[in-house]
């Protein structure tokens, strides 16, 4: 019996020493302040998504060059999607509950945000998530850094119709929510404008066989192509067009995905003429951004390294995130959830706040014409960054919210 | 309606010249190699690399790509398919396993990124190849505005198909490839050196799949990942056509091709996808061994 309680005492003594480090850890002030990096470094997104994390190590690197967030170090800690909904849902519950961050940068699909958001949601720790998407979410456990459906349209369809003077739209999306949601919100937004949609059709994601489709668009006396097509597709899509004698001088593209990366993997002879509508530009030209790209590429280590939105946004969202943290004077979930409502930072591309009511953020609408250079003119600057609405196509406009500091009012919808 | 079945034309072009190399190796050797695929990927990258190192364009890469992936497929048959004769199951685990390795050579750059070294042109990122000026915009042939580089790949399949044909039914190896489909110990008994044969075979089947990858490097993006998707269509062809028929995998390809185009362009893409599978399972299931095949003794 002398053994059993033996072992028991030295079960309970190597706990405690086990333990100890970490009640030791808090007391240590100077200790690295864990952050995760959750991104798909392998696998068919990771060519995107490696930028992404490259430019969140980037951010980071800067805040411990200046002296840290409260004087501590910030550690990234990267982990790898790998392209798939699952593993990010299983590297997210690693993160925060065996490594116990409190902040984790990350995801770039809507389908592999959606995977983690739970994860986030039940142990109480902050995604900050870059990438536009399609609105319809509010959080409190997810600060939304991209643009959302209002950015990207509400200037973008009344420009194409005055300016452009385009009256029938022809719209085409990859087949999941992002492009049938952007595309409810453009079809009111056509009507409210006094043209017309002639078609919305989609396409399955990753397909490349475009004949049929520019066929119809051929057919279909558009005068326009509103295009929600993302990845791979886009290119074949932009180069069918162009093979099958159509020209963007009589319709235009007028995108919302294709950006300075898709543009490159194309050729940019195909897209000469076409147009983008986004926050960021590579091609905005304002010392801040001149030099977070020449800043980017020494830290990637290529001098032609391209630049785009949800890089940008991938960059300063940690720089609000240090705000957040230095305004509350503390690194916990529920801080950092308080601390960054209403902070600004002056981004490479521009101002932008992080809205006080649903965690979303304001960034400025630029509507991009490119060129054959593979860069964009910007041809339309709205003056000011705008609230984001991530429910407007439900019909949310700043005086009626429907996502508030309280969460989300059901009844609205 | 005539650009319509322009297009189902040119969709069953593809689908052939993915296939036709396929109805050889699969076909004529009962190998169910899934690095098909991934020599096709290989072709697209030889077009790739010869524009960027080469300056040479599309056309002078497709000869190029056909003794570069039939060079790989003779090394591949001489190593790990010669083995594995008879063995269904373990040749198409034994390919796919080929198939990631290629996947990743590409990726990884034959193993140079280790060394902090990047060959521009390789890596894991898109690549994309110019087209000729005069295969660009388009053709205006019966009042009908055609795509041009549409056109051409028509054209390059409608010669490789008569020239896979020639070889398979009007030369000496064609001769020898039929009698092992037929019955392979008894080819062996009249003198016919069957492990030659098959290694020559699967060299032209490679090869057949690496111009596939040139002409399908002028439409679409270039990725590690892109023969993973065609290599499916390319045994759908070759199964509905009838294993061992060069004729049957000409007839599904176009018939396939068309239904696409012409339920696309009356539904939606997404039918005319859904149309096509539900034509294989039909033809499976009333036909097993597919639309055209030969009687067995």
């Amino acid at each position: 019996m002398m053994k059993r309680r033996n072992f028991l005492t030295t079960v309970a003594m190597a706990g405690g020493a086990l333990a100890a480090p970490g009640y030791l850890r808090i007391a240590r002030a100077a200790e690295p302040l864990r952050v995760g990096a959750l991104y798909s470094q392998t696998g068919g997104l990771s060519v995107v998504e490696k930028m992404l994390s490259s430019a969140v190590q980037l951010a980071a690197s800067e805040i411990n060059a200046a002296g840290g967030v409260l004087g501590r170090q910030i550690e990234v800690i990267v982990e790898d999607g790998a392209s798939d909904p699952k593993t990010f849902a299983e590297k997210a519950q690693k993160l925060v509950i065996s490594d116990k961050v409190e902040t984790v940068f990350g995801c770039h699909t809507s389908a592999s945000r959606k995977a983690v958001l739970p994860i986030f949601e039940r142990r109480n720790a902050m995604l900050f998530y870059q990438t536009h998407y399609e609105g319809f979410e509010c959080s409190r456990n997810v600060v939304y850094l991209g643009a959302v459906p209002n950015h990207q349209l509400s200037n973008y369809i009344p420009w194409i119709i005055e300016t452009l003077g385009k009256k029938k739209f022809f719209i085409v999306g990859s087949n999941y929510v992002y492009p049938r949601e952007m595309a409810k919100v453009s079809k009111s937004l056509i009507e409210a404008g006094g043209a017309e949609w002639v078609a919305d059709e989609y396409l399955e994601l990753g397909h490349s066989e475009w004949a049929v489709m520019v066929n119809k668009i051929k057919d279909s006396g558009a005068d326009v192509v509103l295009s929600n097509v993302v990845g791979d597709s886009i290119i074949s899509f932009y180069r069918e067009f162009k093979n099958q004698g159509l020209s963007q001088d009589q319709i235009p593209i007028c995108a919302t995905v294709t950006s300075e990366i898709e543009i490159a993997a194309m050729g940019a002879e195909y897209a000469a003429g076409s147009y983008t509508s986004f926050p960021y530009f590579m091609s905005i030209d304002r010392p801040e951004n001149l030099s977070f790209i020449e800043r980017y590429r020494a830290f990637v280590n290529d001098p032609k390294a391209i630049t785009y939105h949800s890089l940008e946004a991938a960059y300063f969202q940690v720089f609000l995130w240090k705000q957040a943290i230095e305004k509350a004077g503390d690194i916990t979930a529920d801080a950092i959830r308080e601390g960054v409502r209403g902070q600004t930072f002056d981004a490479p591309g521009g101002p932008v706040k992080v809205d006080e009511d649903n965690l979303h953020t304001w960034v400025t609408p630029n509507i991009g014409q490119w060129q054959a250079d593979g860069q964009s003119k910007i041809v339309s600057a709205y003056p000011e960054p705008v609230k984001p609405l991530p429910y407007s196509g439900y019909g949310e406009t700043a005086e009626n919210l429907f996502c508030t500091a309280s969460g989300l009012d059901t009844t609205k919808l | 309606m005539f650009d319509i079945l322009f297009i189902g034309l040119s969709l069953s072009s593809i689908l052939l010249l993915v296939a036709l190399g396929l109805a050889v190796t699969y076909g004529a050797m009962g190998i169910i190699n899934m690095a098909h695929g991934e020599m096709v990927m290989l072709g697209a990258y030889v077009a790739v690399l010869a524009n960027i190192w080469l300056g040479a364009n599309l056309l002078l890469a497709i000869p190029l790509a056909f003794v570069v992936t039939g060079a790989l497929g003779y090394a591949m048959e001489r190593m790990v398919v010669r083995r594995l004769y008879g063995r269904l199951l373990d040749t198409l685990l034994a390919t796919w396993g080929i198939a990631i390795l290629l996947q990743q050579a590409i990726r990884l750059e034959f193993g140079l990124v280790f060394f902090g070294l990047h060959v521009e042109g390789l890596g894991a990122g898109l690549q994309n190849v110019p087209v000729p000026g005069f295969l660009q915009a388009t053709l205006t042939v019966f009042g009908q505005e055609l795509n041009t580089y549409r056109l051409f790949i028509v054209a390059v399949t409608v010669v490789l198909t008569v020239l896979t044909w020639h070889v398979l039914y009007r030369t000496a190896l064609g001769m020898k490839v039929r009698a092992i489909i037929r019955n392979p110990q008894m080819a062996a008994a009249c003198g016919i050196d069957v492990r030659q044969t098959n290694s020559i075979t699967f060299a032209l089947g490679s090869g057949l799949a690496g111009v596939a990858g040139v002409l399908m490097a002028g439409f679409r993006s270039v990725s590690p990942d892109m023969g993973a998707t065609m290599v499916v269509d390319g045994f759908m062809v070759v199964v509905t056509g009838g294993v061992g028929s060069l004729l049957g995998t000409v007839a599904a390809a176009g018939i396939l091709g068309e239904i696409n185009a012409l339920t696309a362009i009356t539904f939606n893409e997404i039918t005319g996808r859904a149309a096509v599978l539900l034509v294989v399972i039909l033809v499976i299931l009333l036909k097993p061994a597919g639309l055209f095949s030969f009687k067995g003794r």
